[in-house]
């Protein structure tokens, strides 16, 4: 089987905790989808639940609060990777409870 | 492309790069491939997305790729839809099939594991998490434990890379330089 695990312990890190031209606690807190204030608020919730919604509006109101480019493309990734994450990692949890459970009936 | 650092950002290197694309490949450079050299030091998925979708698998490519399609399909990525719809058409050598999958997974030409697979995929894209009786209709199909794991690679490669795809907003390339993308990513894959 395919082996991403630690591929992608290594993005996760990536994106939250090495140099970036964005605050550490901005960049958990996009990842995390929690404690944002507007305009970033918006736009981070979007990219977690409704992506496709996103308009040049959102990215222009963020950027006149302040935000860079850079600072935007990385609030971004980590606003996808965190969403992407917790989906994965409730899926993996499901997983292992259902192989688990079909091992103890045996 | 919303910001302009995904298009002429790149380092010079970069650059000259992009520019040796365009000339051998005869096509723009489709967007996917401009974030994916975009300081990879900070996003650099690209790895666990090759490993996701080329690394040794049960699923065959092509059904990886049919996946990725699926998903991309549930998060409404129209340039992702486009890309790996192509080359999982052109893996099985079967483009309807691959159409008739995103239309309706339920009748299908496609086998039973790969179709509780795609539902499974679907609903966890659509509602965010996954019961674990849900995980056991999966594995009552057939399907193995590897493969459904090899599956959720897939998937999370594909609900971090449409997100992007949608956020920046990626244009959807001429359907010429959608099937040199799909021809380098069975050739090359994504690395």
């Amino acid at each position: 089987m395919t082996d991403i695990t630690q591929l992608h312990r290594a993005l996760v890190a990536r994106v939250l905790d090495s140099d970036g031209t964005s605050p550490p606690g901005l960049r958990r807190a996009a990842f995390d989808n929690a404690g944002l204030s507007e305009p970033i608020r918006t736009l981070i919730e979007k990219v977690a639940y409704r992506a496709y919604s996103v308009t040049d509006d959102d990215i222009a109101a963020v950027r006149a609060a302040g935000l860079t480019e850079d600072q935007i493309f990385e609030i971004v990734v980590c606003a996808a990777i965190g969403q992407a994450n917790r989906q994965y990692t409730s899926a993996l949890a499901s997983v292992a409870n259902a192989t688990g459970e079909r091992e103890g009936r045996r | 492309m919303r910001l302009e650092i995904l298009d002429r950002g790149h380092r010079l290197g970069t650059k000259a790069l992009l520019a040796l694309i365009r000339l051998v490949s005869r096509q723009p450079v489709v967007d996917a491939v401009k974030l994916a050299f975009y300081r990879p030091d900070f996003y650099g998925g690209s790895d666990l997305t090759h490993e996701a979708m080329r690394g040794p698998s049960a699923w065959s490519i092509g059904d990886r790729e049919l996946m990725a399609a699926f998903v991309s399909k549930v998060n409404e990525s129209q340039f992702c839809i486009a890309a790996h719809s192509a080359t999982s058409g052109l893996w099985y050598g079967d483009h309807e099939k691959v159409v008739a999958t995103l239309a309706e997974v339920e009748t299908a030409p496609i086998d039973e594991p790969l179709r509780a697979t795609l539902r499974m995929l679907g609903k966890l894209t659509r509602g965010h998490s996954i019961d674990p009786d849900e995980m056991g209709a999966v594995l009552a199909e057939g399907v193995s434990r590897p493969q459904i794991e090899d599956a959720l690679a897939v998937c999370l490669a594909f609900n971090i890379t449409d997100r992007l795809a949608e956020a920046f907003d990626f244009s959807v390339a001429s359907p010429a330089a959608m099937n040199a993308g799909a021809r380098h990513l069975l050739k090359r894959g994504y690395r």
